[in-house]
């Protein structure tokens, strides 16, 4: 667990401050509201990137509401909507692990189950002793027929088994880095496992 | 079924380059400013003859909604908003566009902003899609730099922006007003609908709003004619479209059809069939999760477009086939998706905020059986006091699946009240 108490000041770095700028800019005159979910994300990675643990103590919710000239509130409003904001400490690696229908028919409940056993996790929510992991019940990720899906950080890994999800939080567990994103049962992309149906090079024709 | 040649995506999979240079060896941005010059009217025309119905979901004729944007302005500049929201439980096809197509969906931007008399338009990428959005930025970076975007794009002599925004986990945003709203910067909370986007939109001003598939189309259409899309298909269904096949098949994908293809001849060819063979199905979701729920009868026979899936009182949607084999606890693959709607719902309306849970712990009494045969039809009843009571059509999103369950499986869900009786055969009521 993040034990460190929550910092009171935060201002965005020299590797955020070009990001927040032309996130600004990219919308009318007055309109610079529109960039708040993306320096919210700025600050939520510098944050990661710094201790760690990516999430928003409320000391970087105030640096955005005052660079975006908007009252405190309506960032609060904001990074309390979306589930994207960690308003708590988590973990060096998140496991977001989708169980909506689509990926429960493919057996969620597995991968589940595997990342609690290889995180040492209980329940949703919690973060290991270590503070390496998060879990997370993620709804829908839009992947489904990669099911089931485990997104860790910003990358999904697709087609998982129980064994699949144990090796890939073991090897994380041991200090490698994560894997390419994409399917771990090593097909391309969306195309049905055992081969194209459609889209064949050399008859031109799917029939 | 679909030739490989009438194929919109034709990388579909990734199996070629997704840059610029692979984009236009396979005709993306090829004569663009020729199709501009044609002018606005012709374009909208042009769609109007595709018959092209909006690939999101709700299915409105794309024309139409392009000819409702003003044509001489009022001060007010136009947007045009591309939703890239995709969250639909089911449904992955934009995704493939966004990370294989991406010059498709950047020219297609283009031209229907030019159709529409907007010089900027926003793509709303889902939060979540955060590999996919960095291909997305990549790929409209190059086209900045080829001169394909900004001033005089494409040397059409129509400047044009697009903007890139990515969400930050709400499922609501891909709900048009929703989306305006968090364009804006605020929470994704519905809009009530009139005044609508073509009249005041993003930022107040003429919005409409298209998804990725839909605009993604455009290009293709544009260059071999709206009576080739219209030639696809079936009557007022007509056209190509990305169906995303997932659940218990032998061989998940997505794969391009025309509309109209026969489910059961979907499944058998592209996706290797229901696990366990065809007579091993129970049941269908047939476009995203809020679309009714089939059972293997109806499955048998029904067809995949608009209207032959409205008949039978469920929808195409987004696309997406969820498929259920005989092993499923059907009760339970609906109560997670109430249970996916009763997590999603903005809370602004209270028949939705109160209802989706609600509904949602009826249902895990059902699943847990402990309902009576009364909760069950109080269940149906509140269905229809949330679907068609809220400001946008979550309300029937989150009442729909429910009330399929009930029209297709009502034996099923019935069987498992505490005090169901079984129907006495004949013979026993004899004896």
């Amino acid at each position: 667990m993040n034990t460190q108490p929550e910092p009171q000041t935060f201002m965005f770095d020299e590797i955020s401050e070009p990001l927040v700028a032309k996130a600004i800019s990219k919308y009318p005159e007055g309109r610079q509201m529109s960039a708040v979910k993306t320096l919210l994300d700025i600050a939520q990675r510098q944050i990661g990137r710094t201790t760690g643990s990516a999430w928003l103590p409320q000391a970087a919710l105030d640096a955005v509401a005052a660079r975006l000239g908007a009252k405190p509130m309506r960032i609060y409003e904001v990074a309390s909507f979306y589930t994207m904001f960690n308003l708590k400490p988590v973990g060096k690696y998140q496991l977001q692990v989708c169980t909506t229908t689509p990926c429960w028919l493919r057996g969620s409940d597995d991968i589940v189950s595997a990342c609690k056993k290889a995180s040492g996790i209980e329940h949703f929510g919690e973060t290991s002793a270590d503070g390496v992991f998060t879990l997370t019940e993620v709804e829908c990720l839009g992947a489904c027929v990669n099911a089931p899906i485990l997104q860790v950080n910003d990358d999904y890994y697709e087609d998982m088994t129980a064994a699949s999800t144990e090796a890939l939080i073991g090897d994380l567990k041991a200090g490698k880095p994560l894997p390419s994103a994409g399917s771990l049962g090593g097909r391309k992309s969306s195309a049905p496992a055992p081969g194209q149906t459609t889209l064949l090079p050399a008859s031109g024709s799917g029939e | 079924m679909l030739k490989d040649s009438d194929r919109i995506y034709q990388n579909l999979y990734g199996q070629q380059d997704w840059r610029l240079a692979g984009a236009l060896a396979r005709g993306d941005w090829n004569g663009t400013a020729d199709i501009i010059a044609r002018g606005r009217d012709a374009l909208v025309e042009e769609m109007k003859a595709s018959v092209m119905r909006g690939r999101g979901g709700a299915g409105f004729p794309t024309g139409m909604k392009w000819s409702f944007m003003p044509k001489q302005s009022d001060g007010r500049p136009s947007y045009v908003v591309i939703n890239a929201d995709e969250s639909e439980p089911g449904t992955c096809k934009d995704r493939d566009i966004i990370r294989n197509e991406p010059h498709k969906l950047i020219e297609g931007a283009l031209i229907a902003s030019f159709a529409m008399g907007a010089h900027k338009a926003f793509i709303y990428i889902r939060g979540e899609y955060y590999n996919e959005a960095q291909r997305l930025q990549s790929a409209i970076d190059e086209a900045y730099q080829a001169g394909l975007l900004g001033k005089n794009a494409a040397n059409s002599g129509w400047d044009f922006d697009l903007v890139l925004q990515r969400g930050a986990g709400a499922y609501i945003c891909g709900e048009e007003t929703a989306m305006l709203e968090s364009l804006e910067g605020k929470k994704g909370m519905p809009r009530m609908k009139p005044p609508f986007p073509a009249g005041m939109g993003l930022y107040g001003c003429p919005t409409t709003v298209n998804n990725v598939e839909t605009i993604a189309g455009v290009p293709t259409i544009m260059r071999r004619g709206g009576a080739w899309f219209a030639g696809l298909g079936r009557p007022k269904n007509a056209g190509t479209k990305i169906f995303c096949i997932s659940g218990h098949v032998n061989n998940p994908c997505n794969v391009e059809e025309e509309l109209g293809v026969p489910l059961k001849d979907l499944i058998e060819k592209h996706a290797g069939g229901v696990r366990g063979g065809w007579d091993n199905l129970q049941a269908i979701i047939p476009g995203g999760a809020s679309m009714p729920i089939l059972n293997k009868a109806m499955a048998d026979v029904q067809l995949m477009d608009f209207d032959s899936l409205a008949a039978v009182k469920s929808g195409m949607g987004s696309g997406a086939i969820i498929v259920m084999d005989k092993s499923v606890d059907v009760v339970k693959a609906i109560w997670r998706l109430s249970k996916f709607f009763k997590h999603e719902s903005c809370g602004q309306c209270t028949p939705c905020r109160e209802g989706t849970g609600w509904m949602m712990r009826q249902m895990d009494r059902i699943v847990q059986n402990k309902a009576t045969l009364a909760d069950i039809h109080l269940l149906e009843q509140v269905t229809t006091q949330v679907a068609g009571h809220t400001i946008c059509a979550f309300g029937e999103a989150s009442s729909w699946p429910i009330q399929g369950l009930m029209r297709a499986f009502r034996p099923t869900v019935e069987a498992r009240a505490t005090d169901y009786q079984p129907p006495q055969t004949v013979a026993q009521a004899a004896e």
